[in-house]
């Protein structure tokens, strides 16, 4: 079978099994090896990405199911025209990123509370980020990079 | 090496159904169970897999012939967000919050919790507490099963291969009153203990409680109604001494397991405790 879907604003055609994980499909199949496998088993958020705008774990997606779909990664946050993202300058102000294998997911579950417009309290970026395991920062800097990235949305309302 | 079985994605229930009935495919909704099971090789793989993804006809929330009705494959997210859910299942919307974070409760489903038939399942005991009705569909019709009918054994339910859930409703009763507590190991993303759902109708005039339900999960091997700690609460007024007669019976009633994540004596202890505190919450004392 074929599947259509647009990653990081690139319409892509794959031609692989459906029960294909989407995680294989981004690392193996597209090359796109920012998106880390932890656990497997959807318990780390290692492997969370955008589907149409709503994080997911692509370990547990089958890639039938995104057929059609936009897909975020983290590689579709940084720009060679803008540079890295708010969030991602913000990771590196605060120390949020130490191994950086959390990092990719922790910035997408970030980025889709930033979009949605959420006040962001210190509870709401934790709930925000709690299917995100970092096993070395402790999680404070990486809640301080959200709430850092959040201001600077409010103060420019971009 | 990657298991990746057959997989067909119909996008009409009749064709969905259609397939079920040719037999030996094993549905997919937010695969947050099945795939789990798959890559972790728990149980073998199924050959054939059928994507219920596009199926359209089984999702959305309305309020149809005196119940709220949720589609087969509503996400924790959408119940998290209905009003509708907010105002007559309020302890499904606590359910929902409780289970996994954003990224399983955006494509976890209810249709999934419900057939994944876990005795952990955190829905469960609420669709119980609820008296709900599952509405399971196939080539033949529909028909419908109680939540009281549905697990009649460990990881067992009472649909035939032939069939898929298509939605589960919940009648709407007047006055009713539901509450829903979780213990688990920490806030996010914890498989439950111990979880109880209390469902009653508060008499408005002499505050008495009728057609009490006492639900729980992970203490028995399915979801179980406490039908001895219902008797004590039934009738009854929300005292102390009426939640000491029922949390005793409560007790005395569960046969729960030891296994890797607490012990039966955890279990009958905590089970006891939260019962007594939902009570006191709504007697004030
Ligand atoms: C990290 C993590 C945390 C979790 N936390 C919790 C938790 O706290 N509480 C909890 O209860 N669960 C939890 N779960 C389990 C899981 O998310 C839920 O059970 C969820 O409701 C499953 O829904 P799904 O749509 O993903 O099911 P799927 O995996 O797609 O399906 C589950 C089963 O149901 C069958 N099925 C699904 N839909 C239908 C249908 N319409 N008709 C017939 N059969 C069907 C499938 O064949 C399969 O056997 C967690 C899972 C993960 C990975
Ligand atoms: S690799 Fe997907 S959640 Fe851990
Ligand atoms: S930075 Fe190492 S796991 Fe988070």
């Amino acid at each position: 079978m074929s599947y259509h879907l647009t990653v990081n604003g690139t319409a892509t055609e794959v031609a692989v099994p459906g029960m294909r994980r989407l995680l294989d499909v981004l690392r193996e199949d597209l090359g796109l090896t920012g998106s880390k496998e932890g656990c497997g088993e959807g318990e780390c958020g290692a492997c969370t990405v955008l589907i149409d705008g709503a994080v997911a774990v692509s370990c547990l997606v089958p890639v039938c199911q995104v057929d059609a779909a936009v897909i975020t990664t983290v590689e579709g946050l940084a720009t060679p025209t803008t540079g890295l993202s708010s969030l991602q300058q913000a990771f590196l102000e605060t120390g949020g990123a130490q191994c950086g294998i959390c990092t990719p997911g922790m910035l997408l579950s970030g980025q889709a509370f930033l979009d949605s417009g959420a006040e962001p309290t210190d509870d709401a970026i934790r709930e925000a980020i709690a299917g995100n395991l970092c096993r070395c920062t402790g999680y404070t800097k990486i809640v301080e990079a959200v709430a850092l990235a959040a201001g600077r949305r409010d103060e420019t309302g971009a | 090496m990657a298991i990746e079985p057959a997989v067909v994605s119909p996008a009409t229930l009749a064709e969905a159904y259609a397939i079920a009935a040719r037999g030996a495919h094993r549905p997919v909704a937010g695969g947050t169970d099945l795939l789990v099971q798959i890559t972790g090789g728990i149980g073998p793989p199924p050959d054939r897999v059928l994507d219920l993804w596009r199926l359209d006809e089984l999702r959305g929330i309305s309020v149809r012939d005196g119940a709220l009705e949720l589609g087969a494959l509503t996400t924790f997210s959408e119940i998290r967000a209905s009003v509708a859910c907010r105002e007559d299942a309020p302890a499904l919307v606590e359910a929902a919050a409780t289970i996994g974070a954003a990224q399983i409760q955006n494509r976890g489903t209810l249709g999934g919790n419900v057939m994944n038939a876990s005795p952990a399942g955190d829905t469960l005991p609420v669709l119980l507490a609820l008296d709900a009705e599952l509405v399971v569909g196939g080539e033949t019709g529909e028909r419908t099963i109680p939540a009281a009918a549905f697990w009649p054994a460990y990881r067992r339910t009472a649909i035939r291969p032939d069939e898929l859930l298509v939605r589960i409703r919940l009648p709407l009763v007047a006055d009713r009153r539901q509450r829903f507590r979780k213990v688990g190991t920490r806030r996010a993303q914890a498989i439950s203990k111990v979880v109880i759902a209390l469902a009653w109708r508060g008499d408005p005039g002499s505050g008495t409680w009728r057609e009490v339900r006492v639900a729980l999960g992970s203490v028995a091997a399915t979801p179980i109604r406490a039908a001895a700690a219902e008797a004590a609460l039934e009738g009854e007024r929300p005292t102390e001494s009426t939640a000491e007669r029922a949390v005793a019976a409560l007790v005395g009633e569960l046969r729960p397991i030891d296994d890797v994540r607490s012990t039966a004596a955890y279990r009958r202890e905590v089970a006891g405790r939260v019962l007594r505190r939902l009570v006191r919450d709504e007697g004030r004392w």
